[in-house]
């Protein structure tokens, strides 16, 4: 499963959906594997008013990544740095996570992740 | 006509084969008026030189076939590459089926093809953030059953509850198939939860793709869809007329006018 993705995703209990903790889930016990993905400018150029950057910030630090910056990069950033363009295409394109759990900060569920596929599905208590 | 992916590699034994109902949607999604409303719809305004890029989701992609037809003919179809796209599947096999259905088609396909992010295992749209989808697409399980098949395997609800659940006697094979296309009174149990979700799930601008047959009450769920509010659209875009009879299939287009169309 790609950093994007995580983005996107959040804790999948009813209750949690109004706690600022269900997003982003924190990865734990993650194992990560790299993929080779073409660059596509105008696709990450168009995917960063997409992303929330407070939470990219940190899956990023939690994925043992170095620190991003506090602001998200400009289009024009991307544009000219050639390396600031490799290293987001490579966090968020190219990193899998291939094993390990997502914990949702507010209710604690672990949400497994197994040859790189996260099991979403609840059990029924929690449904 | 655009070709339709490979998915000679997936285990029809516990995956839904494309059938008549995926074909409809790779058809009505690639029909002229379909394209051309996607393409103006998530067009970029004169003033934004890099517009949000959209996400696409297909709950329930089985095969993977028209997700991964969508990402890879995503130029003729949307009028871009800069999308996203993302399957969310009860069924793991179907995950996996996706994941490998949309590389290859995007790998034969790269000068057109938007970008797949994964496949992931979960109920309907529920572990996706809120207002982020763009575009929906559903086939759902629509058939009118006596029962619904559990969610969770018998070994995971056992697990999660440690005590064994009863399973109304499907085997695992068969009731990942029967996630598939069994929908309950009206075939439409599933369905009835996927739509009263959609306000949350998708953003200002969505739309949703939603297949139907005729014993789901198809104007029904359009009436439903716009008592959400004067914004939201629903009409029938496409359908099989060839066959008459209870499995009449069509696609219902849901989506939310800009201020500017009310």
């Amino acid at each position: 499963m790609k950093v994007l993705t995580l983005n996107f995703l959040t804790c999948a209990v009813k209750m949690c959906k109004a706690s600022n903790d269900s997003f982003p889930l924190h990865p734990k016990d993650a194992e990560l594997a790299k993929d080779d993905v073409e660059i596509n400018l105008q696709l990450l150029v168009n995917v960063l008013p997409r992303i929330d950057w407070t939470a990219l910030r940190t899956t990023s630090t939690e994925l043992g990544f170095p620190e991003l910056p506090e602001q998200p990069p400009t289009a024009e950033d991307l544009t000219s740095d050639e390396k600031m363009l490799q290293d987001l295409h490579t966090l968020l394109l190219e990193t899998q996570m291939i094993e390990g759990k997502l914990v949702c900060g507010h209710c604690g569920h672990e949400y497994a992740v197994r040859e790189g596929i996260a099991n979403f599905l609840l059990p029924s208590h929690l449904v | 006509m655009l070709p339709t992916p490979d998915t000679s590699h997936v285990p029809y034994s516990r995956v839904y084969e494309p059938a008549e109902d995926s074909f409809l949607l790779l058809d009505t999604l690639s029909s002229p008026s379909e394209t051309t409303f996607l393409t103006s719809h998530f067009a970029p305004a004169a003033t934004d030189p890099h517009p949000p890029a959209p996400l696409i989701l297909e709950v329930g992609p089985g095969s993977g076939v028209v997700l991964a037809f969508l990402t890879a003919h995503a130029l003729a179809l949307f009028g871009s590459r800069a999308l996203l796209t993302l399957g969310i599947d009860a069924n793991r096999f179907a995950c996996a089926a996706t994941a490998t259905t949309a590389r290859k088609a995007c790998a034969e396909h790269a000068a057109t093809a938007a970008l797949f992010l994964d496949a992931v295992q979960g109920d309907l749209a529920t572990a996706v953030r809120g207002g982020a989808v763009d575009v929906l697409v559903f086939n759902p399980p629509y058939v009118p059953t006596e029962e619904l098949p559990a969610l969770l395997s018998p070994a995971a609800a056992a697990a999660a509850a440690a005590v064994m659940v009863g399973e109304g006697g499907w085997d695992e094979d068969s009731r990942l198939l029967a996630l598939s296309y069994a929908g309950g009174r009206d075939g439409m149990e599933t369905t009835d939860r996927l739509v009263a979700a959609l306000p949350g799930v998708l953003s200002a601008r969505g739309v949703a793709y939603i297949l139907l047959c005729a014993q789901n009450k198809p104007e029904d769920v359009k009436e439903r869809v716009r008592g959400f509010g004067a914004s939201w659209k629903a009409e029938t875009v496409g359908g099989s007329g060839k066959q008459a009879g209870w499995e009449r299939l069509q696609i219902v287009r849901v989506w939310r006018a800009r201020a500017t169309e009310l």
